[in-house]
């Protein structure tokens, strides 16, 4: 018998707060939808809500898929870990592929040294939504990331075409989600909204969590775009004066190799990241995501056309 | 360290933003990317100031017309607490925004300007804050240093207010002199207030006791999922899988299952790290029993000589929240309550209350957003409930169009209908 996690008389610690509210979020949309799914990108965000997830159901198994969207600009640690998380767990690995996509016509190829496949994303995560007919997927965007995430629901609404409306969200209430939608509507669904970055990194910790290891401070060869260290993979083509450098570097975001920087950092276990990050001054995706760099409302405006 | 929700209202001339400003950027909960992004916005707009409202709202309509529109969530902690603000617009026409920031909160946070007194904006948020059952209120009188720091100010708006106040609902009442612009009383105490001995701001938000807000008293939990593994190892597993609404489990309690009445005594309370040896609110845990009975969603597990109220006819105060339709007598919805969906019919609308006086308007035909008043309430399904004044997760509801599948009611039980 254990009382882990009360500091005393009838007191949960914060990080026991937020289990429970992102269990009971995770169990509302088992009872509640048809087809839910659990965007899984092999970051840390979605490690910890896989995490969740499994918790909420123990000792059975997590009752949903879970879906990659892939957009082939990868890390090798990271889709590594990906497949032994999906055999650890048991749960069936879905893959969006961006390349199909681009193969078939849907969308096409940004030209340029700066190209990205994170914008085509949007396309393949709504199209693999609706052919595999989902209801509820769940994200793990943190409200903490960003000022367009900050207003978004636990169940946001998408409509058929994936939309996200931020002037016409439903009132939530209580821990009472509304999830009623209509055939080819879905819910996007949140179990991290009240985390923030210190709280993913100490639950981590407390939990025995394992994450790639491009978390943690490695050597690597990096050169220097717009104030972020970018990886040199075969997805970037690099300009003029972007020489490439050695550095010790780790990863604050995991996303599309040509779009997410690293972070100079000497911190190489998960308490020395804490640390760091609780003395931190620039956000993750400030310092780390050319993507949210495009304009004030660059995250409002892909949210909008149905991004994560 | 312990969690504490609180919720702010007020308008942008009351200096809202700028405390909510002040307490996250001396908490170092501004990175220096925003604050740059919010000093280039400012300084783009024409402002000879920083403008830290442009912080929280973080729609691009909202920016364009200067106004929150909608509840922003900001999160911040110092080394007592982790804290997270429901910041909600202070307009007139966002009353269900308020509603909504207030219905997780332990505390609400109004604030006043010294120099005006107590408004009928500041009313109508304290109303809406006892309305709502939030423990803890805090008034700030803002702009002290707009008034000198004259105490006599600060003394005469407490009066005003306590005065108000007594009408309503409201078990603990602070009152902190500060000046958000300045800092003054918000982080630390200030000098320029010598006649003031209440602690600052953020010393209070650190401090106020929230652990026995919650009703530890009345054992309510709403079975949410059956987990049932059916695997080798875990063959005859049964698990009722839920949060705990209120009181608290241990193992061998002798319980009964609502509606169905059986009785069961609790085998063991679950979790993936273990099982533990008491569950209380807000813990998310799995019910085991010692006897096979037939339990599933929207039941409630509770003790046998402490039972809630089972009806299908309830009398309810309710905030209406749709900008298309008017609720009226007659009109049916689905309603959502702990784990529990039915239809409702509205059978009575009994009266509207007028939120700034208080005045219960008889003999209306409807209610349109953002007003709140009395209905009665007949259900498909008998609801286990209490009333909301004693327990806020067992005797909330929201009401859903059945049309357009919005949420479009916040309810608040008051008891069987009269």
């Amino acid at each position: 018998m254990s009382t882990a996690g009360t500091t005393s008389f009838f007191e949960l610690s914060h990080l026991k707060a937020l289990e429970a509210e992102s269990i009971h979020v995770i169990r509302e949309v088992a009872a509640e939808f048809e087809r839910p799914v659990l965007l899984f990108s092999g970051g840390k965000d979605s490690i910890v809500m896989l995490r969740l997830a499994e918790k909420a159901f123990w000792p059975a198994r997590v009752p949903f898929p879970v879906m990659h969207v892939d957009t082939g600009h990868n890390f090798p640690e990271v889709i590594e870990f990906r497949d032994r998380a999906v055999a650890r767990t048991g749960v069936k690995l879905v893959v969006g592929s961006v390349q199909d996509d681009i193969d078939a016509g849907r969308v096409a190829e940004e030209r340029g040294p700066r190209a990205s496949r994170n914008r085509l994303q949007t396309a393949t995560l709504l199209r693999s939504i609706e052919d595999g007919r989902y209801d509820a997927v769940f994200g793990g965007a943190r409200r903490d990331e960003e000022k367009a995430r900050a207003k978004e629901r636990v169940f946001s609404f998408r409509d058929e075409f994936g939309q996200w409306d931020p002037k016409n969200q439903r009132p939530e209430l209580w821990s009472l989600y509304n999830g009623r939608h209509r055939t080819g509507e879905h819910i996007r669904v949140f179990p991290l909204s009240n985390w923030t970055e210190l709280d993913i990194w100490q639950y981590i910790a407390d939990d025995g969590i394992e994450i790639p290891a491009i978390y943690y401070a490695h050597r690597r060869m990096v050169f220097r775009r717009d104030g972020m260290l970018l990886a040199d993979t075969e997805f970037v083509t690099r300009g003029d004066g972007e020489d490439l450098f050695e550095a010790t570097v780790r990863f604050r975001t995991v996303g599309d190799a040509s779009c997410t920087g690293a972070v100079e950092s000497p911190a190489a276990t998960v308490d020395d990241v804490i640390r760091e990050v609780a003395a931190t001054r620039i956000t993750e995706r400030g310092a780390t995501r050319a993507d949210d760099r495009i304009s004030e409302a660059g995250m409002e405006d892909r949210k909008k056309e149905g991004y994560f | 360290m312990e969690l504490l929700r609180f919720a702010t209202a007020g308008s942008v001339d009351d200096g809202k933003s700028t405390l909510i400003g002040r307490l996250l950027f001396d908490s170092k909960a501004i990175f220096e990317d925003q604050l740059e992004a919010v000093e280039r916005t400012s300084r783009d707009k024409g402002f000879d100031y920083t403008n830290l409202a442009l912080l929280t709202d973080g729609l691009r309509a909202e920016r364009e017309q200067g106004i929150t529109i909608d509840v922003a969530y900001r999160y911040f902690a110092t080394p007592k607490r982790k804290f997270i603000i429901a910041d909600t617009p202070g307009h007139t026409q966002y009353t269900r925004n308020m509603v909504t920031g207030a219905s997780t909160a332990d505390l609400a946070l109004v604030l006043i300007d010294a120099r005006k007194g107590v408004l009928e904006q500041s009313r109508r948020h304290s109303f809406i804050a006892s309305l709502l059952r939030i423990p803890h209120l805090v008034l700030c009188v803002n702009k002290m240093d707009l008034v000198d720091w004259d105490q006599q100010v600060f003394e005469n708006v407490k009066a005003e207010f306590r005065q108000f106040a007594a009408k309503l609902d409201v078990t603990d009442l602070a009152f902190i002199p500060v000046s958000a612009l300045l800092g003054d009383n918000v982080v630390d105490r200030s000098a320029n207030t010598p006649w003031y001995q209440g602690p600052s701001l953020l010393h209070h938000l650190e401090e106020v006791h929230i652990a026995s807000d919650r009703n530890h008293i009345d054992a309510r939990f709403p079975v949410q999922y059956v987990i049932r593994p059916m695997s080798d190892e875990w063959h005859d597993y049964r698990g009722y899988a839920g949060t705990v609404a209120s009181g608290t489990f241990k193992p061998g309690d002798e319980v009964v299952v609502l509606p169905s009445g059986f009785t069961s005594r609790i085998a063991s309370i679950d979790t993936a790290d273990g099982p533990i040896g008491e569950a209380f609110a807000p813990m998310s845990v799995t019910i085991r029993l010692e006897d096979e009975i037939d339990v599933s969603r929207g039941d409630m597990i509770c003790r046998r000589h402490n039972q809630p109220t089972v009806g299908q006819d309830v009398d309810a105060m309710i905030c209406w929240m749709s900008e298309q339709a008017r609720l009226t007598a007659g009109a049916k919805y689905t309603i959502k309550h702990t784990t529990r969906s039915a239809r409702a019919l509205v059978k009575n609308l009994n009266y509207r209350l007028d939120i700034n006086t208080l005045h219960r308007e008889e003999g209306i035909d409807g209610l349109a957003l953002n007003e709140i008043g009395r209905v009665s309430l007949r259900t498909t399904q008998p609801l286990l409930y209490d009333e909301y004044r004693r327990n806020r997760a067992t005797g909330s509801f929201i009401l859903v169009d059945e049309v357009t599948n919005a949420t479009v009611a916040a309810g608040m039980i008051l008891g069987p209908t009269q």
